[in-house]
């Protein structure tokens, strides 16, 4: 049952992705480009998807636990420190770079996007990257 | 349909599915998190989840694109473009998130951690589209 959940949640989150057009890296870098032919549709996307969780995670987060699950899944860090600035700072340097965050990116390789099919294993190569570098404690 | 309302439409569609991966499974819609757990030894029960949420994403969203006619041509080749992908990747692991996990499920939980790593993103893509455009492109 989980493993349906979650593939319907996906479904549903890449159709989103389609239909916001974030799946469109130019729509992306038009809103990131703020100095030039500024697209603001980025902000309605954040304001759609936003709104729709600071509302709706209320109410589930209310409940002992989820359907499906024994406990709920949530973060524990909460620490603003230097692996979230520099991490976060990096991310958005490649995601201006290119246009691409994680979700879009996998819709386009899907899709069979030249760009995208290159920028995956890059990305996953990124990920373990880090991985191996940070020493275990 | 107005670009301003399919992207407020697209946006409640994300979030929604945010919401119910949280309702039904307690678990958190972080892209990054998600893909990079699969590169990861864990329980089945935990991959098996996960890849389903991919093979939904890719499958669902790679046919609506086939369907809408849309482009998803990055305007970055060669090797800006594994660059891009590298430091998206490494970034999203060191920072904990991206888009999703920080942007739509950290704000919807109101964690101030997510909303500086937002911020923190949000600012050196555009500085980067900036410097790529305007100072080394000429404005292209």
């Amino acid at each position: 049952m989980r493993v349906l959940a979650a593939l319907f949640a996906g479904a549903l989150f890449g159709i989103g992705l389609v239909v916001s057009r974030m799946s469109d890296p130019n729509v992306v870098t038009g809103f990131l480009d703020v100095a030039g032919d500024f697209d603001s549709s980025l902000l309605f996307v954040m304001l759609g998807a936003v709104g729709t969780t600071v509302v709706l995670f209320r109410l589930v987060l209310k409940r002992e636990r989820p359907v499906l699950d024994a406990d709920f899944h949530l973060p524990t860090a909460k620490a603003i420190d230097a692996p979230l600035l520099l991490g976060a700072g990096l991310f958005g340097i490649g995601w201006g770079l290119s246009g691409y965050c994680p979700g879009p990116v996998l819709v386009g390789a899907a899709a069979g996007v030249q760009t995208a099919l290159w920028f995956v294993p890059a990305m996953l190569a990124g990920g373990v990257l880090q991985r191996v570098l940070t020493p275990r404690p | 349909m107005q670009p301003w309302l399919s992207a407020l439409l697209g946006g409640v569609l994300i979030g929604v599915s945010a919401t119910l991966l949280l309702w039904l499974n307690g678990r958190i819609a972080g892209i990054s998190g998600i893909v990079h757990a699969l590169t990861r030894r864990s329980p089945v029960g935990d991959w098996a989840w996960r890849l389903a949420f991919v093979v939904g994403l890719m499958v669902a969203g790679g046919i609506a694109m086939h369907v809408v006619g849309q482009s998803a041509l990055s305007p970055a080749s060669g090797v800006a473009l594994i660059a891009a992908g590298l430091l998206v990747g490494y970034g999203t692991a060191l920072g904990g998130g991206c888009t999703s996990g920080h942007g739509v499920c950290g704000l919807g939980r109101l964690s101030k951690r997510s909303l500086v790593g937002t911020l923190v993103f949000i600012a050196t893509a555009m500085a980067t589209v900036f410097v790529v455009r305007h100072v080394i492109g000429g404005g292209a």
